[in-house]
């Protein structure tokens, strides 16, 4: 056992804390207001090498740990989960299928530009009738030879606008069910798709999320990654990898929430003293403090899974479930701490909260979580 | 055994800080019992040099040479060492300003001398030799010992006062030996501030921070200043944004000042911001958030928007000047 | 060109500043050590102008006085674009000593540079002490460095304005606030690439030390804050001219 981190995952732990804590707090508040997308910090997050942090410098990445993820993850998250969820999908659901499954000619075509963040990738599996059960996917990609004919809609598509290269779900062969599924590689600019407006959500309101309609879209044959009917094994995985990701999200959510909690108990005043030495408050952040490390120590042990090969995905579940949902409690206690103040916006709480919302219920809601954990205790 | 101070000037008049200086070095001679000298670089008039007698300074060393000017920091250095070395000087003072801190680690090469930089007050003992500063930023003071037979100070302005002394000044020509290819610093522009009071030595300082929210509204800041006679400053956000320049971001990373008096308006107070202006002797704070660290800081404090306390201030202010 | 840039290793800028039970020494426990910030500027000055310079500057070197601890901040400072890094194993005592170590590892460089402070003790020496040692020119509060043909173009602060200054190499340049606008955050390629490039670590030298630190104090605490209400801020300036006198 080693609890140390190393020298070089300290350093990008504290490259991303600065950027953070320097440059996107400046203009946080406006644009989650305005839900104006962070197109010029994804450039700068790209230069810095967050956009394809795991992926094989031979393809342009980072070359870096699941557990560097994790923490930078953690940090950017702290500050505006806006921008880590853009991170996060480009890195673990679009970058880490392409490169784990993809062929090389695909990789060369789509990876490169992805893990340098020249563009980035959406990841479109939910539809309108198909959230949490991924197997039955209305959208079709219907063989016709030498390119699929791709018909239908795709829902709360994160980076949906934003996105040059959608890795997409869909049904090649119906009467297979699941195993009928495919992905494919699929050029946003390609005539056919359309997007939804876009949507006006509680949280997390500058990521670009809409939905995607596909109307007889041609995708060749050579953009479908895996064999014919490899989709939803695919998908599974690469969702495996994703609760990563958002399980650091939602940990950077709760441990933003817990600094800023602390910093204002120690500052405040209430009947003649600070109120960190009010017990009622003083135990709330022990509480709070416990949990984050909680949430952190799961999201550790599934990267360093991922990192040593081993299985991941009872793991991953466990701190996807855990995190979201105790950043929803630390964060709701993180404004009641604040008291009147965390209720504006100023403070940054309000804000936390209404982002750890989303943790509970995308790539994966708590529930689903817990059949993947339950059916592994079970089986 | 002598002390030697140099006192700067620009465009031939002494700065205001080279009298503080004289002051300390008359305090500090007298203290240890031994004689007081000044060193005067560049051309300075007989009559602006005499000034330096109201200070106690008995006797000055001029050396005219036009090539201080430039302020190359080795030429001056040179200068400096040679002075030292003609008075037996043995501690030698200079400013804790933007020369001072350039000439004195060099100048503590040549003498050989250990340094201390941003020297506040009297020596706590002059055997040993030990003096108070500023360390962490301002957030402490450490005592330093200087244990070398000749010691070099630098002392931070504002930090010991202008202390008047009648004293008729003999003046002494001194050719530090320096030519023309000692100054090999080319200057190709000067900007110099006019009409404005120098950060470093402003007794009063007016600051702005966030809370003015935009460049553009320094107006009534300026206008409190000018009516004070006081320097401008700012905290580092501001400077970051470039609504100030640089030069007036005082705190950790800019400027450490200690002035009289110090309006904070619109400043949170950020520990990197306290550190650089804790030794001021009064400070005022503004704030419209009542939590503001600022105020733990602040003598005198108010909860309040800064564009409606300005134009009180500056009626309160008139308003004495007219009494 | 070659140019050197010196690296001090200080406690984080937001540390609460605690001294051992005598107050003789600062006590280290807890704290996290950073760059020098005025150093980590000097760095990203130094980087920037090897990006736009890449035909005149050959390399960009770090050195820093200091225990095996400090090299965590010397692999940062590679992370962030120097070519090598130089740590002269020894206690970084006083600025005299310090100097005395850098100038025996600062030969053959073009253009050196130094923060104007360290965030710690504030000593503000170990550059000219350097340049000195070394005979070399200086100019301090150095706010801005460019290249022009075959000279430095130089912005210095003084007391009393600002300057513009050509400067030929060798020089040693003391840099403050503005010489780069903020320091520069270590892309992922760097952090990997700064496992490959050279940390040599030198023995020290004798040397001297002039001056110790004998002791230290915390600043007395405040009396509390007199609050007075927003609309009676004129108050203010009446008790600043009548109680405390300062007007």
């Amino acid at each position: 056992m080693n609890f140390e981190l190393t020298e070089e995952q300290l350093m990008i732990q504290q490259a991303a804390r600065d950027y953070a804590q320097r440059e996107l707090i400046k203009d946080v508040t406006e644009r989650d207001t305005k839900a104006e997308f962070p197109t010029e910090h994804v450039r700068n997050l790209a230069e810095l090498g967050f956009m394809g942090i795991m992926v094989d410098p031979k393809y342009d990445g980072s070359g870096m740990d699941t557990i560097s993820y994790v923490l930078a993850m953690e940090e950017l998250s702290k500050v505006d989960a806006s921008a880590s969820v853009i991170v996060s999908v480009n890195n673990s659901l679009v970058c880490y299928g392409i490169e784990k499954y993809g062929t090389e000619a695909q990789k060369e075509k789509f990876l490169k530009p992805l893990a340098r963040g020249e563009k980035i990738g959406a990841f479109l599996l939910s539809e309108p009738e198909a959230g949490s059960d991924a197997t039955s996917q209305r959208t079709t990609a219907e063989d016709k030879g030498d390119y699929y004919l791709v018909n239908g809609t795709k829902n709360w598509i994160t980076n949906a606008n934003s996105a040059s290269t959608y890795v997409l779900i869909a049904q090649t062969h119906p009467e297979k069910k699941h195993k009928g599924i495919n992905a494919l590689l699929v050029d946003k600019n390609t005539p056919g798709i359309s997007l939804g407006p876009h949507e006006d959500k509680m949280g997390m309101r500058s990521s670009d999320t809409h939905s995607v309609m596909f109307t007889d879209v041609k995708v060749p044959k050579e953009n479908r990654i895996g064999e014919d009917g490899f989709g939803f094994k695919f998908a599974m995985k690469v969702l495996e990898g994703g609760r990563i990701g958002i399980a650091a999200q939602a940990l950077g959510l709760a441990a933003g929430a817990l600094e800023r909690a602390t910093a204002y108990a120690k500052e405040r005043k209430a009947f003649g003293t600070v109120i960190a030495n009010h017990q009622a408050i003083a135990f709330k952040l022990a509480d709070m403090a416990v949990k984050v490390e909680n949430a952190r120590n799961l999201c550790l042990k599934a990267a360093w899974l991922k990192d040593q090969g081993k299985p991941f995905g009872v793991a991953s579940a466990m701190a996807k479930q855990y995190a979201a949902d105790i950043a929803m409690e630390v964060t709701t206690e993180a404004v009641q701490i604040h008291g009147g103040y965390g209720y504006v916006k100023e403070y940054h709480v309000e804000r936390l909260m209404r982002e750890a919302k989303l943790t509970q219920i995308y790539e994966g809601t708590s529930e689903i979580q817990k059949i993947v954990i339950s059916r592994d205790l079970l089986k | 055994m002598s002390v030697l101070v140099y006192t700067e000037n620009w465009d031939g008049k002494f700065k205001k800080v080279s009298f503080e200086l004289a002051s300390y070095a008359v305090a500090l001679a007298e203290s240890m019992q031994l004689p007081v000298a000044a060193l005067s670089l560049g051309s300075v008039e007989a009559s602006e040099l005499e000034k330096l007698g109201a200070y106690g300074i008995s006797k000055i060393y001029t050396d005219t040479n036009e090539g201080f000017n430039s302020l190359d920091n080795q030429a001056i250095a040179k200068a400096v060492s040679a002075a030292a070395v003609k008075a037996g000087a043995t501690v030698v003072i200079l400013a804790h300003n933007n020369l001072g801190k350039a000439v004195a680690p060099r100048l503590a090469v040549r003498l050989k001398a250990g340094l201390a930089a941003g020297v506040q007050g009297l020596p706590v003992t002059t055997s040993p030799f030990v003096v108070k500063k500023l360390v962490f930023t301002g957030k402490a003071f450490g005592h330093v010992s200087i244990n070398s037979t000749v010691k070099v100070l630098t002392l931070a302005p504002n930090s010991f006062g202008l202390v008047e002394k009648a004293t008729a000044a003999s003046i002494e020509t001194f050719d530090a030996g320096l030519v023309s290819a000692d100054f090999a610093t080319t200057i190709e522009s000067t900007n110099k501030v006019t009409g404005k009071i120098l950060l470093q030595d402003a007794e009063i300082v007016v600051s702005g921070g966030r809370g003015l929210k935009s460049g553009e509204n320094w107006g009534q800041l300026e206008e409190l200043a000018a009516l004070l006679g006081a320097g401008t400053a700012c905290s580092r956000p501001v400077s970051d944004e470039g609504w100030r320049p640089h030069g007036e971001h005082v705190g950790q990373t800019g400027k450490i000042i200690a002035p009289n008096l110090y309006f904070a308006l619109g400043i949170s107070g950020a520990i990197q911001h306290l550190g650089g202006v804790s030794s001021s002797k009064v400070i005022v704070a503004v704030n419209k958030d009542p939590e503001a660290p600022i105020f733990e800081a602040a003598d005198y404090g108010i909860v309040g928007d800064v564009f409606k306390v300005l134009p009180q201030f500056i009626e309160a202010v008139k308003t004495i000047k007219s009494a | 060109m070659k140019i050197l840039v010196l690296i001090g290793n200080v406690p984080d800028t937001t540390t609460k500043i605690k001294f051992n039970a005598d107050k003789t020494a600062f006590d280290a426990s807890g704290v996290q050590w950073i760059i020098n910030p005025w150093d980590e500027l000097a760095l990203t000055r130094a980087v920037e102008l090897k990006e736009a310079h890449a035909d005149k500057i050959e390399s960009i070197v770090v050195a820093n006085v200091g225990r095996a601890e400090t090299e965590a901040t010397l692999r940062k400072a590679l992370a962030v674009g120097a070519d090598e890094a130089i740590r002269i194993d020894a206690d970084a005592k006083d600025a005299w000593y310090v100097a005395s170590q850098l100038a025996k590892v600062a030969a053959g460089f073009d253009l050196i540079l130094a923060g104007i402070e360290a965030s710690d003790y504030n000593g503000s020496a170990v550059g000219g002490m350097l340049a000195e040692m070394l005979d070399m020119k200086s100019v301090s509060a150095v706010s801005g460095i460019e290249l022009a043909d075959g000279a430095l173009k130089i912005s210095r602060e003084i007391d009393g304005g600002s300057q513009t200054l050509s400067m030929q190499t060798p020089l040693l340049a003391v840099v403050q606030k503005g010489i780069a606008k903020e320091p520069r955050i270590p892309a992922m390629r760097g952090i990997m690439m700064a496992r490959k490039k050279p940390l040599n670590v030198v023995a020290a030298a004798d040397a001297e030390e002039h001056t110790a630190f004998v002791g230290f104090e915390l600043p007395a605490p405040k009396a509390a804050c007199k609050m007075i209400a927003e609309d009676q801020a004129g108050e203010l300036i009446n008790l600043l001219h009548n109680e405390a006198k300062v007007l």
